[in-house]
């Protein structure tokens, strides 16, 4: 069973620093913290949590992991007939298909998350009202669910830049930060949605829609260069633009260097994660008497 | 050892009730808030929340200064009916909940077992449901990886071990959760009613372990509505009603407090005065007691020792052919059986005027456990006409412990029903493999 020996073997948790520990109980106030160390001593949790999503999520499905690539790629077919051929929407002088595929790929990674995270407390419940464990474990693991998602769809967009023939630049080097941003953006908004959702189960109905107006207003089917500046960068508000438009100039080397459009959005993509994690932690102790 | 393990000091736990439809805090609520008093946000926010506490919502003590310690190594059990509050005193202590007010104090690795089984899931297999409940209750990976064959082993599922536990049977599911749960290596363990799992074969296995556990010197918290289970593991016990301690003691004597029901009716009473005593032309009561075998005032009776309930009383005019009787009813106000004077001494046989004592012996392992209300009486048996007739004039508890079980429960350690419990003869013939359905 090869999932067992997944993670490095863990020796830091040892017997003696568990022992004498002591635990207080009491109301909390004011400010909390974070709490990442703890979150840290968890760590084999979140990935037995992933895990367990990630081996339960094609279970008695005809087409398996096929899904994760199913979903970007007719939506690629999608937009290249209506958007590409149709209205002769403009790409950045890179074929229409590999354009919009190239921002699909992020952005199913982020609208999956968002979806499977925002149910995710409400739907361990029975884990909330039984174990004690930072809640944070919860929304992270179904953020990093999506991993596997990303990385088949990857593989079929490395496939499509060959059958294009297109080569990536040297800007790919800095592909590890932009896939660093999707998830510290997905983990913000996740954070937030997940810990709304418990008190304000609105949040339910919110989310499709929400998933269908930000994918308007960020730029997959078009490109970000329809906008002239100081816009074009204002745009980077939505952190998903500097995202989207980051993999498109890392990948297939379209000509905007999209360099303060995505500072911008880191910014406001770390902003989403910081405010996110506070208002999670401060709601943690309502968890379980609200879920 | 000799430690404070756990200590808790003034543990409140306050949740606010209210109609259904207002459990929720909507959305629309805080928007409503938020517009409807831009300038005065704060000010509305304060008043729609009084609003909405006029409109139902009240508020709930489930735990009131709650405050005890617990040593290292000690068992403890937790008793009391339920919404007494045991459930949230353990969810405080496992961190699931905060405290309203008051603080705990935790030396030493903890694990809580609310519930057996939390976390697994129906589609993935028996031993992927091992290591990932494992790693909810706290278990590193490398700890289970360790246990796996003996937490196998003790679920008695190896056939089935790599099928979705969804294909299993609830015996087989509730077993394999324990078994994880059973292997847990904390040094305090916080464990809700989870041992009334499996058949009376499995139960006995998981007390066993849980013995087992607290004889390693590890500290326990214990609650179950099982008395035989707290007084077999606990040396200790709890009893919490309405959300504050009643009780902490010895836990036969606290259990005794439980099963006693609150009720005051006393064991024994005597009337000194013949002015007050229940009478009648013939016949006045003095006195009712229970006692035990050897003739000791007693207000518990253990459920497999006989027991006597002793009346005293004077005639007082002789001449007359009278009949002492109890009728005694349980909680439910079911009455039991009646018992007549069948005292072969007495029987038709006119009574001199004096002083009499008569005691009626109810034998061990017939009774079920409980509360017993006698209510008493004496009838002139010629024309029938009662004397005097006290209900329930006293009450006694018919208990179980674990020097004291009921034989008639065949080792069964959960609940058993039944007004009473007496013991039949069981023979049981064999016969042979292929003939199963032969009569016996």
């Amino acid at each position: 069973m090869s999932f067992f020996k997944m993670p490095s073997e863990n020796k830091t948790q040892s017997k003696a620093q568990l022992n004498n520990r002591i635990v207080r109980i009491k109301p909390s106030s004011g400010l909390v913290s974070l709490k990442l160390n703890e979150l840290w001593e968890y760590r084999e949790l979140l990935y037995f949590l992933t895990w367990r999503d990630i081996k339960v999520r094609y279970k008695q499905t005809l087409l398996g992991a096929g899904w994760a690539v199913i979903q970007p790629f007719f939506t690629m077919v999608v937009f290249s007939l209506f958007f590409g051929k149709l209205a002769k929407m403009p790409s950045d002088n890179v074929p229409y298909p590999i354009f919009s595929f190239a921002a699909l790929v992020p952005w199913t990674f982020f609208s999956n998350g968002m979806g499977q995270a925002s149910n995710s407390l409400v739907g361990s419940a029975n884990l909330i009202t039984k174990v004690y464990f930072p809640r944070l474990a919860i929304p992270l693991a179904s953020v990093l669910v999506g991993a596997v998602d990303f990385t088949l769809s990857f593989a079929v967009l490395i496939g499509m830049m060959f059958y294009f023939g297109l080569t990536p630049t040297l800007n790919i080097v800095w592909l590890p930060l932009l896939i660093v941003l999707v998830i510290v953006t997905s983990l913000g908004i996740a954070l937030w949605l997940s810990a709304l959702n418990v008190k304000f189960r609105d949040v339910r109905y919110v989310i499709p829609f929400l998933t269908q107006i930000w994918m308007f207003a960020t730029p997959i089917a078009y490109p970000s260069s329809l906008l002239k500046q100081p816009w074009n960068t204002v745009y980077g508000i939505n952190p998903m633009v500097g995202v989207v438009e980051g993999f498109r100039w890392a990948l297939l080397g379209t000509k905007t260097a999209p360099g303060l459009m995505v500072i911008v959005s880191a910014a406001m993509s770390v902003l989403l994660l910081v405010t996110g994690a506070i208002y999670f932690r401060s709601m943690e102790k309502t968890f379980a008497d609200l879920v | 050892m000799g430690n404070i393990a756990v200590t808790a000091e003034n543990i409140c736990k306050k949740y606010r009730i209210g109609r259904a439809e207002e459990s929720y805090r909507t959305l629309r609520d805080t928007i409503a808030d938020v517009f409807y008093s831009p300038f005065r946000k704060l000010t509305g926010y304060i008043k729609s929340r009084s609003q909405r506490r006029k409109r139902g919502t009240t508020e709930f003590w489930a735990l009131r200064d709650v405050s005890f310690q617990v040593g290292s190594g000690e068992t403890i059990g937790i008793i009391g009916r339920n919404g007494a509050g045991k459930s949230t005193l353990l969810k405080v202590l496992s961190r699931i909940t905060e405290p309203t007010k008051g603080f705990a104090e935790i030396r030493g690795r903890v694990s809580s077992l609310l519930e057996v089984g939390t976390g697994f899931h129906a589609e993935l297999t028996g031993r992927e449901n091992i290591y990932l409940n494992g790693a909810i209750l706290g278990m590193p990976r490398a700890e289970i990886k360790r246990k796996f064959d003996e937490i196998v082993a003790f679920s008695e599922v190896e056939k089935f071990i790599d099928t979705p536990v969804k294909r299993y049977s609830s015996g087989m599911y509730l077993r394999l959760a324990f078994a994880v749960a059973a292997h847990m290596d904390p040094e305090i363990l916080i464990v809700d009613e989870v041992l009334a799992v499996g058949d009376a074969r499995f139960q006995k296995k998981c007390l066993n372990k849980m013995e087992d556990v607290g004889r390693t010197g590890r500290t326990v918290l214990f609650v179950s509505h099982s008395m035989p289970a707290i007084t077999r593991l606990c040396s200790r016990a709890i009893f919490l009603e309405n959300g504050t301690i009643t009780s902490d003691g010895p836990s036969h004597q606290v259990v005794n407090l439980y099963l006693s029901d609150g009720h005051d009716t006393p064991a024994s009473r005597i009337w000194p005065s013949p002015e007050t005593a229940p009478c009648g032309e013939l016949a006045r009561l003095r006195g009712i007691r229970a006692v035990t075998g050897d003739q000791q005032p007693t207000d518990v009776a253990y459920i497999n020792q006989t027991f006597g309930i002793q009346m005293e009383y004077e005639v007082l005019e002789p001449g007359h052919v009278l009949m002492p009787y109890h009728h005694v009813f349980n909680k439910e106000n079911i009455e039991i059986f009646d018992a007549h004077d069948t005292d072969p001494a007495w029987r038709g046989r006119p009574r001199p005027q004096g002083r009499y004592m008569s005691t009626v012996w109810i034998p061990g392992n017939l009774l079920s456990e409980g509360t017993l209300f006698i209510s008493s009486g004496i009838s002139r048996v010629d024309i029938g006409q009662s004397q005097f007739y006290e209900k329930d004039v006293i009450a006694i508890q018919v208990i179980e412990n674990l020097e004291n079980q009921s034989p008639a429960r065949g080792g069964w350690m959960r609940d058993m029903g039944g007004v009473v419990r007496p013991l039949f003869r069981w023979t049981t013939r064999y016969s042979g493999n292929g003939a199963a359905n032969q009569a016996g």
